[in-house]
């Protein structure tokens, strides 16, 4: 194993096993803190199902957001639309045969490349140019923007302008899977692709990317308006119950 | 009339530039020590307070679900920047919700994540020191905690949320606001918000008795303290002097007179109002809301009914049941001993609109509309009614029901702007704690986007009324509505109109 090969397998261990953790940590925590109160945002599902229904609307849709603002809408949800047919395109270099469904997405998850690239880039030009928003960006704010560009067009760039050896890369993402690494095709565009895809996945836990969990955890979308009907009692909260006080 | 200018109404409102530190200097007055210590607060800022507010923070990540995950989960996409009323009204840049969020959040980072303590810069992470304190008093009590942003936050994130446990850690360092904290005082030591004792109370309402007798030439009562009576009514204690609010009080003793149901008023618990929520306090939420367990068990009522005000909607419908068992469904001994006593084919608590509408539903109730012919109505939302509660089963009844009535009251109502009603309705402006003289200023302005779709429907419609069901936005409103030059008294209670148009005394003697 060439050392190039060796750092970006151990790189990409690293970071997978950072990610997990830090991740699952972070899950742990939001399901293991309570929610005292009813506090959804009304009008609000009356049960179980509706709530699905609700966090449906929210993941896929981004429904809220487009009450809120229709271009940052537009741009998001060509970004993380673009940003899902991507990821399933890039399905071919962990599954051997192919699926076919995945086969059958490649041209789209092409064309979604350059989609996402068009709509990471209306958000930053948002984030750069209109008063408020520009207001509100820590250099965080638009650096994420930048690795995300950064990962779009480099990943363009080993398909438009200079061909990777993409059987040497499934090689090598196949033998990461199975923990025996092959060599890593010494493709420039290709290993700062890599190298930027190891930042985001190391930073999921430790950024706003836990908007990602988060959402699912937001008693404001997630909890059923049934206050009424139901005695709704945190823990920590039930001890304060004194019967005493009441005689 | 003020040492500030009033702000312009716009024909075609836009989103205002920024002019950063605009409100800076709006801060409320502070409780003095014996507010403070009341409540069980320190009574003065304490010693080492910047470390206090950081344990205190982390005490609340831990007892909230909503900060932990509020805090974490902002991508500052900007959807709620043009959202409130504060903001459009002020142009302060840090009354946009998520740069007052950022006020704690940058706190947080820095505490609490790798990325902050790491590389503070980065990721706007700051220090708890003297300038962030005087930063928070002032910002967070320049949020009416509506909850306006977060219908428009893709992760829901709700400003109110931050704002409250701001509060709740400004109390635990020694630094309250005088408003809230004296008002909770006073429902602790007498039962209501205006610190009305109980003699005072039973000769308002005799009063009043005697004012319904020379309206009606019938003897419809207000009656107080009646063991045994089947409704137990909380109101605002506003309802009991304020103007129009009486009115409103006088139309429900109409119509609890008109279904023939025996109710009655408390001395003890003179007061819908919960100013808790405002200060984030889960301790006094409770207390404040056992005084009126104690007196559903003490008089035996079947039903707890709540009347017209916003945020004491809000704490009724979504936190009585868990803060002191008033609902249905709790299994434990504590809701078990309230809840057995409660009739179950009614909701508790009910909202006077829900019986009201029931009554007109069920044609319990004779509305002659031509008596409020003379005024054309239309109807603000209140935020905490309409982003933080329901009536009836269906979601979106806290819009229909109060609509219904006043259809079913007057023949002329129109609509203002829908960007501006139901769940997307701005705050009157004196919310969540900041009903004080000394944020006027914040109050008039914050009015700005209310006042512009009020004024749009005044001069298109011939609005002459705009009908709320808040004890909050009725006083707000007087107050600000001649800084737009438009009458203070065209604001009415809901129930005011129901009243004028309930037809009394068919086969009564």
């Amino acid at each position: 194993m060439g050392f190039l090969t060796g750092i970006y397998a151990l790189l990409f261990y690293v970071v997978a096993v950072i990610a997990v953790a830090g991740l699952i940590y972070k899950i742990v925590q939001y399901r293991n803190t309570p929610a005292p109160l009813k506090i959804p945002t009304t009008p609000a599902p009356t049960t179980r199902s509706g709530v699905v229904l609700r966090l449906f609307r929210e993941v896929v849709f981004f429904e809220s957001l487009f009450k809120g603002a229709k271009w940052t809408w537009l741009f998001g949800w060509l970004f993380h639309f673009s940003l899902l047919l991507v990821l399933l395109r890039h399905l071919r270099y962990f599954t051997e045969p192919v699926w076919d469904w995945v086969a059958l997405l490649q041209p789209f998850g092409l064309y979604a490349g350059i989609t996402m690239v068009l709509g990471l880039g209306a958000l930053w030009g948002r984030r750069l140019l209109v008063e408020r928003i520009r207001y509100i960006s820590r250099p965080s704010d638009h650096l994420i923007l930048l690795l995300l560009i950064g990962i779009g067009l480099s990943g363009l760039a080993t398909k438009f302008v200079s061909h990777t050896d993409i059987v040497g890369l499934k090689q090598f993402t196949l033998g990461l899977l199975y923990f025996d690494p092959s060599p890593l095709p010494p493709d420039l565009f290709l290993l700062v692709h890599l190298l930027l895809v190891a930042l985001l996945i190391l930073i999921l836990p430790f950024s706003k990317l836990l908007h990602i969990p988060g959402i699912f955890f937001s008693p404001t979308r997630n909890q059923v308006d049934n206050p009424r009907e139901r005695r709704h009692l945190a823990p920590w909260a039930a001890s304060l119950d004194k019967i005493e006080g009441d005689e | 009339m003020a040492d500030f200018e009033t702000p312009k109404l716009r024909k075609y409102p836009t989103i205002p530039v920024l002019q950063p530190g605009a409100t800076a200097h709006l801060q409320p007055f502070k409780a003095a020590p014996a507010h403070q210590e009341a409540l069980g607060f320190p009574g003065e800022l304490v010693e080492n307070w910047e470390e206090k507010a950081v344990a205190k923070l982390k005490e609340l990540l831990g007892k909230y679900r909503s900060l932990q995950v509020f805090l974490d989960s902002c991508v500052k996409c900007g959807a709620c920047t043009d959202k409130c009323h504060y903001f459009l009204g002020t142009q302060d840049p840090k009354n946009m919700p998520v740069a007052r969020q950022d006020l704690l959040r940058s706190l947080y980072r820095r505490h609490f994540t790798p990325a902050g303590k790491l590389a503070p810069d980065l990721v706007g992470a700051r220090e708890m020191n003297q300038e962030m304190l005087d930063e928070w008093y002032s910002y967070f009590h320049q949020c009416s905690q509506c909850r306006r942003c977060s219908v428009f936050c893709p992760y829901g994130i709700d400003t109110a949320e931050i704002s409250m446990a701001a509060r709740e850690i400004m109390d635990s360092i020694g630094v309250g606001m005088k408003y809230t904290n004296e008002i909770l005082g006073k429902v602790h030591k007498i039962g209501n918000n205006l610190g009305l004792p109980q003699p005072a109370l039973e000769a308002t309402l005799e009063d009043l008795e005697e004012d319904l007798k020379d309206d009606t030439g019938l003897d419809v009562r207000l009656p107080l303290d009646v063991k045994g009576a089947d409704v137990l009514l909380i109101t605002p204690s506003a309802d009991f002097f304020a103007e129009p609010h009486i009115d409103g009080l006088l139309g429900y003793a109409k119509v609890f007179h008109a279904a023939g149901i025996s109710w009655t008023l408390s001395s003890f618990a003179s007061e819908a109002g919960n100013f808790s929520m405002f200060i984030g306090s889960y301790d006094q939420l409770k207390k404040t809301a056992e005084r009126i367990r104690t007196v559903a068990l003490e008089l035996g009522v079947k039903r707890v009914m709540v009347g017209e005000c916003g945020h004491a909607w809000r704490v009724a419908y979504s936190f009585w049941n868990t803060v002191a068992g008033i609902g249905h469904g709790g299994d434990d001994p504590y809701a078990q001993m309230l809840q057995k006593q409660l009739d179950p084919n009614y909701p508790a608590p009910q909202h006077i609109c829900e019986f009201t509408d029931g009554l007109i539903r069920e044609g319990r109730l004779k509305l002659n509309k031509e008596a409020n012919d003379h005024r054309v109505l239309t109807f603000h939302d209140s935020c905490n009614v309409a982003r933080g509660s329901r009536m009836s089963d269906k979601p979106g009844g806290q819009f229909e029901l109060p609509r219904n009535i006043i259809k079913a009251s007057c023949n002329n109502f129109v609509e203002m702007d829908p960007e501006t009603t139901h769940e997307k309705t701005f705050c009157c402006g004196g919310g969540g704690g900041l009903l004080t003289d000394d944020l006027l200023e914040l109050r008039v302005k914050g009015a700005l986007p209310r006042m512009e779709a009020l004024k749009r429907v005044v001069e298109e419609d011939g609005v002459t009324n705009m009908a709320a069901i808040c004890a909050i936005c009725k006083s707000q409103f007087s107050k600000v509505l001649p800084y737009y030059d438009l009458p203070g008294d065209m604001i009415v209670s809901l129930h005011q109109l129901v009243g004028d148009a309930l037809v009394l005394g068919e086969g009564e003697a």
